[in-house]
């Protein structure tokens, strides 16, 4: 193809995303559309996967059956979660081998969220509460994002995930509503989870190399900024009906913008976990990595179950 | 492992009276697989009541090219639509 003829395809492929088309994977495409939505929809789906880690460390010592069911059930989601986006990532041409190869080499990113430690049970509420709510605010733009696969992904998850900041956010309010330490250990999870929230929806606007051309290609309807004050806007209300304190001395109604004004946020903690320097980084890759050579047996047993069924079919026949 | 397990394309009817419709794709490496998979990854709040699920490579797509020469003969027939044909108001309803 000219150079010409790709300028000509381009601007008609612009022009469909500026008309709400979608896109579907056997359309043409630009290089660079396909490359950045492998790239992010494989990072969501390594979030959804690795995310299942640090809630995992607290299925067996849920402190009730109720508790357990819900936290498993929450964890199943996850696991389906990432399977409907491993999916859409691969009808953009790329194997599911290729992409779980990506997250075990560390060449593919996941949210820097999930390196950070569960210390106690609180932890799981404030996992639920803040972090899958700041997932949802990322993710409810993206029922609308041009590829399809992705947005319809993205419809599915969405209408699962509300149950996950709910249940979240009930072990809170049972938690704030107990004892003087239970309390106290809610307070000490939304201590550790809140910034660390904050920066799970992204580098500063100004700070981010890929949110324009994502602004066009509707991978984005919101900036990173944007996203943030939404979430603290609405986070600070339900941090003061749980009678806790948000770890942000600089935070302040501004009635004059009509939301909240925060503190500064440690960038430099930011990329160092997302380089790999975070408390649980290794551990977490570890963890993957033998779930994925521990369980090859079971993959190489369907394998040669399969062969063996069609065999004796074969033979029948 | 050397080689990809199949990927499988998954349908739903969500309850009976509609149509199966596709929800996604899962690898497994036989039909039973596939179904029990589709079962866990697409039904865990009961979306439906039916699945189909059918190997990827056994469906055959037409291709965005050839969309001109098979969606555009119609879009010229509008004697085909019933706003076409011009009836007295009278008529109310037909």
């Amino acid at each position: 193809m000219s150079e010409a003829e790709i300028k000509n395809l381009e601007a008609q492929f612009d022009a469909k995303i500026a008309r709400d088309e979608k896109i579907e994977p056997k359309d043409w495409m630009p290089e660079k559309y396909r490359k950045t939505h492998i790239r992010q929809i494989s990072q969501h789906a390594h979030s959804e996967i690795v995310g299942m880690l640090p809630e995992g460390n607290w299925i067996t010592r849920a402190p009730s059956l109720r508790r357990k069911v819900a936290l498993l059930a929450k964890v199943q989601d996850e696991a389906g979660h990432g399977l409907y986006l491993y999916s859409a990532c691969e009808t953009l041409g790329i194997t599911r081998e290729q992409l779980y190869e990506d997250l075990h080499s560390g060449k593919a990113k996941y949210s820097s969220i999930f390196n950070y430690p569960t210390m106690t049970w609180a932890d799981m509420g404030a996992i639920g509460w803040l972090v899958d709510g700041a997932a949802i605010i990322n993710q409810v733009p993206l029922c609308s994002t041009s590829f399809g696969p992705y947005a319809r992904a993205m419809v599915r998850v969405c209408k699962e995930e509300s149950f996950h900041q709910r249940q979240g956010y009930e072990i809170m309010l049972s938690l704030c509503n107990g004892s003087e330490e239970q309390k106290e250990m809610a307070q000490d999870a939304l201590n550790r989870w809140w910034w660390p929230s904050l920066m799970m929806l992204g580098p500063t606007d100004a700070a981010s190399t890929h949110t324009e051309q994502s602004m066009k290609w509707k991978l984005k309807r919101k900036t990173n900024d944007e996203l943030r004050q939404q979430f603290i806007d609405q986070t600070v209300p339900q941090a003061e009906l749980l009678g806790l304190t948000i770890p942000d001395p600089d935070l302040k109604w501004n009635d004059e913008k009509g939301s909240y004004d925060f503190g500064e946020i440690d960038w430099d903690e930011f990329w160092q976990v997302v380089k790999g320097h975070g408390p649980m980084n290794k551990k977490r890759l570890d963890d993957r990595r033998n779930a994925w050579e521990n369980g090859a047996w079971v993959r190489e047993a369907a394998t040669a179950y399969a062969a063996k069924q069609k065999a004796q079919t074969a033979q029948a026949i | 492992m050397s080689q990809e397990i199949p990927l499988w394309e998954v349908f739903i009817r969500s309850k009976n009276g509609l149509e199966h419709r596709h929800c996604g794709s899962l690898h497994a490496e036989d039909a039973e697989m596939a179904m029990n998979n589709a079962r866990d990854v697409y039904t865990r709040r009961n979306e439906g009541v039916s699945i189909w699920v059918v190997e990827s490579k056994n469906i055959t797509a037409s291709s965005p090219e050839a969309s001109g020469e098979l969606f555009e003969p119609a879009t010229d027939k509008v004697y085909r639509h019933p706003t076409f044909y011009e009836l007295p108001e009278e008529l109310k309803h037909m």
